[in-house]
């Protein structure tokens, strides 16, 4: 619409400001990389230096900030890795396949009561976690689940409320003459589920496991209150115990503890493609 | 007869296939709910069953100070933070909707942070807002040192913690520019060409074009924003935790006190009552929200 001179002005505007906004929001996590690879005293230092004063140290501190967090005699970020991905593992299996067991049932069957029960689906979206929290925990105790991981895996196979309304849409997608021939082959509600639906639906179902997979990873309410002792800590968690433990915690370990937390949903992040970025623009058009 | 039956056996079938939610929603949400609307009529300190004691949670809500403080500052951010949340994120969305080239690095150079854990964007906050070495205070005295302005100890300065906690949370919008963007390439070129062939400006065909026709993508952003600003907990929990010196209340909000109150100081009772008054706070907004936006939010057939 705007062409000539006037146009290359404003094109050199809008790169100019992209670029800062970018500068913006992904400096904090430049800097923290960059502390991490900086020794103690550089790290405490008044630079804007990226890097250490002799760059060819970067490797070593590198090693002996990541080593010293890895093995914290205290702080043990190992257990709390594995804690993490058992929590992570069992809970995207259980989210996923319970979230398009019942999307099927929205999308796919007629039965009565079906659109009051989705619209109070759609409803509890809007229930804040902390109204629960207290009498969830009682109950948990209750049942001896505290103590153990169970209190952050197990309700994720009774289905999420967002996860089965983008799967209920994209059920709804696939045309219903599949499901008609496999009728005539014989096959059950389970079997077309299992032989067409699911299959049909990876890219879906990918996406839910990958937002599910995130959210567990960044939870920090629900360990806080279920979690009672150390052995059980998640990686947010033990992030937290570790800037909080006694004695000052010098800024180049606890950017190395960061990294080390971060960085596996941003590796993610980057494997996927974008992946995400798509689902949240397809997702988020439907409100 | 047999139609009867036909249809009972398709209801049997249906309601067994989305079992595993309603089973969930009773077992972890419905019944807590219940459950929790009792205890808040009770005084139940954990270690001794709970004792009905009626009303009088509520009335201490009442005359609570550190009640009324947290609600006050839960407010506040919430009443500065969806606004500046909301124009921010469709100011950038605007930028990336033009021919820009590498959009999709734009896109995912605001995205990314939204996928670091609340812990781990705390941790960076705390050493980029640290009073001494922290980046953004070295680069403000660098910049400004020569006028005699010096930067504030963001977050141990009861005066900063709150625009503090506002700047970490806005870190973190990126999801939001990513749908509104993605409601502005459903504008059609041809309406905003009528637009300009009236005579429009650019200001002008923002707010009477594009504004309307994304109208319902932004109330479904300010809903979300609004029901996770009343519940922020994660971020200022850290933070003030981690700030020994700075003043305790200036980062003390809602879900804060309640989780005190529950795990902390042993008020089950208590705690309950915040938590109803929470989801009555919640559900009557996201009403009004709808109410109010019924003449502002234009939907398209």
């Amino acid at each position: 619409m705007i062409r000539g001179e006037r146009g290359i002005l404003s094109r050199v505007v809008v790169y100019t400001t992209l670029i800062l906004i970018t500068i913006a929001f992904l400096m904090p996590l430049v800097w923290m990389i960059a502390t991490s690879f900086k020794t103690q005293s550089e790290a405490s230092r008044a630079t804007f230096s990226l890097l250490p004063d002799d760059p060819t140290q970067i490797f070593k501190n590198a090693k002996d900030n990541y080593t010293a967090v890895w093995n914290d005699p205290v702080v043990r970020f190992p257990v709390y890795l594995r804690n993490t991905l058992i929590i992570a593992g069992l809970s995207v299996v259980g989210m996923t396949l319970s979230s398009a067991i019942v999307a099927y049932g929205f999308a796919r069957l007629e039965w009565r009561g079906k659109k009051a029960l989705f619209a109070l689906v759609l409803a509890t979206m809007m229930i804040p976690f902390p109204v629960v929290m207290g009498p969830m925990f009682l109950l948990f105790s209750w049942i001896g689940w505290i103590g153990s991981l169970k209190p952050l895996w197990v309700p994720a196979f009774f289905a999420g409320a967002f996860n089965v309304f983008m799967l209920r849409q994209f059920f709804m997608g696939i045309p219903k003459d599949l499901d008609e021939a496999a009728r005539i082959d014989g096959c059950g509600n389970w079997g077309i589920f299992w032989r067409i639906i699911l299959p049909l639906s990876k890219p879906a179902l990918a996406v839910v496991a990958l937002f599910h997979f995130v959210f567990v990873w960044n939870d920090f309410l629900a360990p806080l209150i279920f979690l009672r002792n150390q052995d059980q800590f998640t990686l947010a968690l033990g992030l937290q115990l570790y800037q909080s433990k006694a004695g000052q915690t010098p800024w180049n370990h606890l950017m190395a503890a960061s990294t080390l937390v971060i960085a596996p949903v941003l590796v993610l992040f980057l494997l996927t493609q974008g992946a995400l970025v798509k689902s949240v623009a397809t997702t988020g058009i439907k409100g | 007869m047999s139609a009867g039956s036909s249809q009972l056996k398709r209801d049997f079938a249906g309601w067994l296939w989305v079992s595993p939610w309603v089973i969930g929603f009773l077992a972890f949400l419905f019944g807590p709910m219940l459950v929790s609307l009792y205890y808040s009529f009770t005084d139940y300190p954990l270690l001794e069953p709970p004792i009905w004691t009626g009303l009088d949670n509520y009335r201490r809500m009442l005359s609570d100070e550190t009640f009324r403080a947290v609600l006050w500052r839960t407010a506040q951010f919430a009443i500065i933070f969806i606004p500046l949340a909301t124009v921010i994120s469709l100011a950038i969305a605007g930028l990336l909707n033009g021919k820009v080239r590498a959009g999709g690095f734009f896109q995912a150079a605001v995205f990314i942070p939204t996928l670091v854990p609340m812990a781990g964007s705390a941790m960076i906050w705390l050493w980029m807002l640290n009073g001494e070495y922290g980046l953004i205070n070295m680069s403000i005295n660098r910049t400004f040192g020569w006028t005699g302005i010096s930067a504030p100890n963001w977050l141990s300065d009861s005066k900063w913690a709150m625009p503090s906690i506002i700047m970490i949370s806005l870190w973190s919008v990126g999801q939001m520019v990513i749908v509104y963007l993605a409601a502005l390439k459903e504008v059609p070129d041809e309406m905003l060409e009528a637009a300009a062939l009236d005579g429009m400006g650019p200001i002008r065909r923002f707010l009477s074009v594009v504004l309307p026709l994304i109208s319902p993508v932004i109330l479904f952003n300010v809903v979300t924003l609004m029901i996770g600003a009343l519940q922020i907990f994660a971020i200022p929990y850290i933070l003030s935790a981690a700030t020994p010196g700075g003043d305790p209340r200036a980062m003390y909000f809602y879900t804060m006190y309640m989780y005190d109150n529950g795990f902390r100081y042993g008020q089950m009772g208590y705690a309950s009552a915040q938590a109803w008054v929470q989801l009555l706070i919640t559900l009557g907004l996201t009403a009004m929200l709808f109410i109010a936006s019924k003449r502002l939010v234009h939907y398209r057939a």
